[in-house]
């Protein structure tokens, strides 16, 4: 299928909603798991995100928790492959940037200009590659820049301040804060580690700061973002795909995250 | 194969140090710990006086006599089975164990296949006192029953690993997420010389004992370097070892992978594990389950060493089926009352096909018995050959 969309500039978007005092909200899911997968992008889109986030399913997903394992592993079982997961994520017309999040052999494998080249010109606005740390990311960045296309780096708990700030000068379209030490998944509370992260990636850049990992449910999302500009929320959103629910019930508590962020 | 770290960890274009943010840090610091630490004839003499009179080093080099002689070669088997827990994987543990103390954490977070690696792990846990969690596949915890509950009879956790094709690279995946969640206070004991830099070159290093021991022991038995030194490769730390001490001599260097799991030989260049090397992969950069008799070599990918020394030409890297493996299996048991783990079994099962052959009548051989067969034995009476 071939997209003659444009991709929308991540960063300008981001920068232009947090200057107008938005809090970011970029909801997470897994791309060919479901049938009517891109229809849940649309759908989490249109609930209040100002990106959506579409995992490409890896057979080795190292950063990933059982919510995300599983629905990776179903994905790939109902033959997704990173060419259709790009094709078809901007089917049902979601109106925000897109960004893939996925793993670095999959680019590797397909050569990194070529999954830059397919990611842009499938409207993708940016690509997370969570295996991929800043000091092995300079062919990828290179690529991907010849694309226009953002690359979001993370920064994680335990990264010291001066690597910190060169992650920073390295990332674009946002950066993106790992709240815990730990794999994707929900947690019960807000860990103090979230916080950290924010105060400590706010201080050092004007990039948008958001917090992802473990960020669960609207309560969490309204506290980070008194210091964070936005968060993603991902396994919280997939666990209830999993359990069956539809695209509407999904998109429903993509909603009401956004009120809470929205009430502030 | 110097002994000081490659730069970037980079062998060649393999290697690398591909983890998530959250790991940088930790192997930043493992490379520097143990930088140091091999460079401390203290911690040197504490390393070696432990794997003397502790793990049983040197362990011998034996010559076969039936099974040369009916092979037309002389063939010298390194005795890794001889060594404490059974096989060469107790070399790496006690000096990852040892950098542990030195980095001030408690717990160790392992992997493990055919149970070896695992089994050592919880052994220098129980030596030092830590804390000991082991990953291991559903598929392996029953083929390798015994090994899982001599792990929990150290005083390890085994938690058994459900996802993927429930094996090796299945257990590393889930140690790498508790490592990711741990790291404060856990060291990750990688089994094998592979994953992110300083991995490859660590386990490589604390391995050589193997190959320095074996050349010195070739030398004063036959006066001269073996023209073949051989050895089984899962992520290939017994070759790795077992190479680094012939590297610089004349010898053939020839490392043996399962069939169905022979990366070096199917692979393709992938990064995977923290390490861009050869991995059986599909055309998407999906990897694809291994499948061995022998749980040890049941992975997909090869440490990135081997993929240079294979791509350089200074090893080759061949393959044994299962069928043949259970061959010399049961070979080396009747000739030389030797049972050897599955894994070694596919060293010695090409140096049985190729003897006269690929091997000329007369050559020495060296091999490494990575490890002894007891903890196969039940698997392999299940299968009735006998
Ligand atoms: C006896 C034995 N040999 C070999 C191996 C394979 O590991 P490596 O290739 O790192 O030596 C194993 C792994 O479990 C083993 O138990």
């Amino acid at each position: 299928m071939t997209q003659t969309l444009a991709p929308q500039s991540l960063e300008e978007t981001l920068r232009s909603a947090r200057d107008r005092g938005k809090k970011l909200l970029v909801p997470y899911v897994t791309g060919g798991f479901g049938d009517d997968w891109p229809h849940l992008v649309a759908a989490v889109a249109h609930a209040g995100a100002d990106a959506v986030e579409v995992g490409i399913p890896f057979s080795d997903p190292v950063m990933d928790g059982p919510v995300i394992q599983e629905t990776s592993r179903l994905a790939l079982q109902a033959g997704a492959t990173p060419s259709s997961v790009l094709a078809d994520a901007a089917r049902e017309q979601p109106g925000v940037p897109l960004v893939a999040m996925t793993y670095y052999n999959l680019a590797f494998r397909a050569g990194l200009e070529r999954f830059a080249a397919q990611s842009h010109d499938s409207g993708f606005s940016g690509a997370i590659l969570a295996d991929l740390p800043l000091d092995e990311a300079g062919p990828w960045l290179a690529a991907a820049q010849a694309q226009s296309l953002a690359t979001i780096l993370l920064v994680a708990p335990t990264t010291p301040p001066e690597r910190m700030e060169r992650i920073c000068k390295a990332s674009s379209g946002f950066v993106y804060g790992v709240g815990v030490m730990g794999v994707t998944g929900e947690r019960d509370a807000l860990s103090r580690s979230a916080v950290e992260v924010a105060k400590r990636l706010k201080a050092v850049t004007d990039l948008p700061v958001l917090i992802g990992v473990g960020v669960t449910d609207a309560d969490q999302a309204r506290s980070l973002c008194e210091i964070a500009d936005g968060v993603i929320v991902g396994s919280a959103l997939m666990r209830r795909r999993l359990a069956n629910q539809s695209a509407e019930e999904v998109a429903e508590v993509v909603a009401g995250i956004r009120r809470g962020l929205d009430r502030g | 194969m110097a002994h000081h770290a490659p730069e970037e960890g980079r062998f060649g274009r393999f290697g690398g140090r591909f983890v998530p943010e959250s790991l940088v840090p930790a192997c930043q610091e493992l490379e520097e710990a143990f930088a140091n630490a091999w460079a401390d004839p203290e911690f040197l003499s504490t390393y070696r006086r432990i794997l003397a009179d502790y793990g049983g080093r040197p362990t011998p080099l034996t010559e076969c006599r039936r099974l040369s002689e009916q092979l037309g070669i002389r063939l010298l088997l390194k005795r890794e089975d001889l060594a404490h827990t059974g096989s060469h994987k107790l070399n790496n543990v006690i000096g990852q164990a040892l950098l542990t103390k030195r980095m001030g954490k408690t717990r160790l977070v392992a992997e493990t296949g055919a149970g070896q690696h695992g089994v050592a792990t919880a052994t220098a846990a129980a030596l030092f006192g830590l804390q000991c969690t082991v990953y291991m596949g559903e598929t392996d915890v029953r083929r390798q029953e015994l090994n899982v509950f001599r792990m929990r009879l150290l005083g390890a956790e085994v938690r058994p690993v459900n996802s993927g094709s429930a094996t090796l690279k299945d257990a590393i995946n889930e140690a790498m997420r508790d490592w990711v969640g741990s790291v404060e206070d856990s060291h990750y004991c990688l089994g094998s010389v592979m994953g992110p830099h300083p991995y490859p070159w660590m386990v490589r290093e604390l391995q050589r004992v193997v190959g320095d021991e074996a050349a010195g022991q070739c030398r004063s038995a036959t006066g001269e370097d073996p023209d073949f030194v051989v050895a089984c490769v899962g992520g290939g730390s017994n070759a790795a070892g077992t190479f680094a001490g012939f590297v610089d001599t004349k010898a053939a260097l020839v490392g043996v992978e399962a069939a169905g799991g022979a990366a070096v030989t199917n692979g393709v260049l992938g990064v995977v594990h923290g390490m861009a090397s050869l991995f059986i992969q599909d055309d998407a950069g999906q990897i694809l389950e291994a499948h061995s008799i022998s749980a040890g070599l049941d992975y997909p990918g090869v440490g990135p060493e081997h993929s240079f020394l294979a791509e350089s030409g200074r090893a080759k890297y061949v393959s044994a089926s299962d069928a043949e493996v259970l061959d010399a299996f049961v070979a080396l048991g009747r000739t030389e009352g030797i049972v050897p783990a599955l894994e070694s079994a596919h060293a010695l099962a090409w140096v049985m096909k190729e003897a006269g052959r690929e091997i000329p009548s007369g050559s020495t051989v060296v091999l490494t018995l990575s490890g002894r067969g007891d903890k196969d034995v039940a698997q392999v009476m299940e299968m009735g050959i006998i």
